[in-house]
């Protein structure tokens, strides 16, 4: 069978990219995710910088995740200084990632996966059928950044945010008309994790090591340590000892793997959940079980679920931390520069996002490194279409391009980041 | 659905980005399906698979041309536009990709990558205008959401957008802030920076810091004299204005006035 299917731009990803899957006798023997988007020079942006420049320069990175760089480079830069925030400020830290947690993962549910499994070219389209439901996820979303919009700013590249904590932390009283809402997102969410459930799903797992953060109590954002269901449990100071980067031909993103054996790895939803479902919330754990969810999810179709999981967690964990606010005295630590090398993990939408920085004794940058979790999944993306896309080869040549799209939407994967051009190439021999 | 042929196409573009400004598209909750009933949202692949080629009557482009392929595929999305509408500050004035215009880009490349060989670029990151003509340029870093309706509600009844040019510090009146300058010594863009964002950083007890790029008429000098006063050094004064819109003229002349070692 010698045949050739090309989609020139995969739709519905944050940002563009190249797919290359090679068929020779009806076996896949590769698949290449190249990403082509221009090189952005961040982390040559930054040498020279102050440190307090950091997390403005940095939310620059990404449209759809930039509290996630903001908080990994804050921890990373706090971390420097040994700054440890009061328990105040670090919950409003947790509130404000909730709230990315929230826009980002029910803009993937509803906008850009959801079509996959309802049969749509997006969630516009989509709406013409299912209005209310594309609705509700519309408002559901928009939840979520109105917790960005009161806590940091606006939705996109939030502005409240600083080393050491916050330019302005909210009165009690200003989370009044925030906690209506979350009460209302509350039902939505756990209206998502249902219908997400009642989907329907091809049978494909696959044995991932999964590597998220773990922290004593908490259901992770910006703290813990990094594990692996292999035995990983290490601390963000030791991350470039146990992962590499290597950069491959056709692709402006780096790919991540384990240094010593060259293995891929998963970050993201699935990863955080298999390691942590202990750590959700009751009602999270409920729904979870309820849309068919074991404690391990290795169904990478399944992330949609998944996420709604995720969503119901951050929007309970909101709640939880509105009620319990207490006003701190100041909304920041002052901070003296001082020369030293400090880094930070902590879990984007899209999971693992790692910083490391090395400052001058006046405050000043003298390198960055960024790892964020698409380019730490890319390999990880390029083995499941190897593995999963040889039982869809009897399906019809679009069918079975939408099948490979819907393989790499999966993993939400933001190309922005990772550095762009989805191109789609099915070569056939 | 008849007579959907008869609703203006529009077309959504990426060049060099972060995708915040088009996912403001995606952001307006309240709106975006009133919107897909006004037009055929035609070209958006953040959104859509679908595609349906051929002229559109807007197009929305978001990045900065930072690449030749991009400098030759802008020309493409121009023909195929009857109205160019380029949003954000990496459209408008090359963002903060811009900061490579004023260094080595083949240094920024071997620190970053480590097969700089794999890596093609340019030397430059520019506006969209400065390869075609634009017929409106939306600021803002990210651009303001509610700004974006207003452009295309203007476009689709074919009257001028309402995006004030004045300053911040307008913005800061209306809304009532005390001055953070004047109150806290805070040093502030505001005077110099465009309207658009609503003041957000004085009303979080922060300057401003310059996401719309230079106001109409700005007097940049007579601002950074004053900030010194307050204390900030050379070098602090020339990062200020080299940020998200560093190659936006009025920052960038400023900031090289300030710039004594040529490091921006």
């Amino acid at each position: 069978m010698t045949k050739t299917v090309k989609v020139d731009v995969l739709a519905r990803v944050e940002g563009e990219g190249g797919l290359k899957v090679t068929i020779r006798d009806g076996v896949v023997r590769s698949a290449e995710l190249n990403i082509f988007e221009p090189p952005r020079f961040f982390e040559a942006f930054l040498r020279g910088r102050d440190f307090s420049e950091a997390p403005d320069i940095v939310a620059r990175i990404c449209g759809i995740c930039p509290v996630a760089y903001q908080m990994s480079a804050v921890h990373a830069l706090e971390n420097i200084h040994g700054v440890t925030l009061s328990p105040q400020l670090r919950a409003l830290r947790r509130l404000l990632y909730c709230g990315e947690w929230i826009e980002s993962h029910v803009l993937h549910i509803y906008m850009l996966h959801a079509p996959d499994f309802l049969g749509y070219a997006g969630g516009v389209e989509m709406a013409r059928d299912h209005g209310d439901l594309v609705r509700q996820g519309l408002q559901l979303k928009k939840v979520g950044n109105e917790i960005l919009n009161f806590l940091g700013g606006r939705e996109i590249h939030p502005i409240n945010v600083r080393v050491g904590g916050f330019h302005r932390a909210p009165r009690k009283k200003e989370f009044a008309p925030l906690a209506e809402r979350l009460k209302w997102a509350r039902d939505a969410a756990l209206a998502t994790v249902h219908w997400a459930g009642t989907l329907e799903f091809p049978e494909r797992e696959r044995d991932y090591t999964f590597v998220a953060l773990r922290h004593d109590q908490e259901y992770p954002f910006n703290e813990g340590r990094i594990v692996s269901n292999r035995g990983l449990d290490i601390s963000a100071d030791d991350y470039d000892k146990h992962f590499e980067e290597i950069h491959v031909p056709q692709s402006t993103a780096l790919h991540s793997r384990f240094r010593d054996t060259g293995a891929a790895y998963l970050v993201g939803p699935l990863a955080r959940y298999s390691l942590n479902f202990d750590r959700l919330s009751p009602l999270a754990q409920e729904a979870a079980r309820a849309a068919g969810l074991e404690r391990t999810c290795r169904n990478p179709y399944r992330s949609i679920i998944v996420r709604a999981v995720e969503t119901l967690y951050a929007v309970d964990e909101a709640l939880r931390v509105i009620e319990a606010y207490e006003e701190p005295d100041r909304s920041f630590v002052a901070i003296e520069p001082r020369k030293g090398e400090g880094c930070a993990a902590t879990e984007a939408p899209r999971g693992l996002l790692y910083h490391r920085y090395r400052l001058e004794k006046d405050g000043t940058i003298a390198e960055a490194q960024i790892v964020p979790p698409t380019s730490q999944n890319q390999a990880s993306v390029e083995e499941d279409l190897v593995e999963f896309i040889g039982g869809f080869l009897d399906l019809p040549e679009e069918a079975l391009r939408h099948r490979c799209e819907q393989t790499v939407r999966n993993y939400d994967p933001c190309i922005s980041c990772a550095t762009h051009f989805l191109r789609l190439d099915i070569d056939r021999g | 659905m008849t007579g959907r042929h008869k609703r203006p196409r529009l077309a959504v573009w990426k060049f060099a980005s972060c995708d915040g400004c088009q996912l403001s598209l995606l952001d307006c909750e309240d709106e975006i399906l009133a919107l897909a009933e006004a037009v055929d949202i035609a070209y958006f692949p953040e959104a859509t698979r679908s595609e349906i080629s051929g002229h559109y009557d807007i197009s929305l482009v978001e990045g900065s041309i930072t690449t030749a392929h991009d400098a030759v595929r802008i020309q493409e999305v121009r023909r195929r536009s009857t109205k160019l509408i380029v949003i954000g500050a990496c459209a408008t004035s090359g963002g903060i990709q811009a900061l490579r215009n004023f260094s080595d880009v083949k240094e920024y490349t071997r620190i970053v990558y480590a097969r700089p060989d794999y890596i093609e670029t340019l030397a430059t990151s520019t506006p969209i205008s400065d390869h075609v003509r634009v017929d409106f340029e939306l600021r803002g870093c990210p651009i303001n959401k509610h700004q974006l309706v207003e452009v295309l509600g203007a476009f689709l009844v074919g009257r001028r957008p309402a995006t004030p040019a004045h300053s911040v510090c307008v913005e800061c009146k209306l809304k009532g802030n005390a001055c953070v300058m004047v109150a806290h010594d805070a040093p502030c863009l505001g005077p110099v920076t465009h309207a658009g964002c609503g003041a957000l950083c004085p009303s979080y007890n922060r300057g401003c810091y310059g996401c719309f790029g230079p106001k109409e008429t700005p007097n940049a000098p007579a601002l950074s004299a004053k900030l010194s006063e307050l204390g900030m050094d050379q070098r602090a004064l020339a990062r200020l204005y080299s940020t998200f819109n560093a190659n936006a003229d009025a920052f960038r002349q400023e900031s090289e006035r300030h710039d004594q070692d040529g490091q921006g």
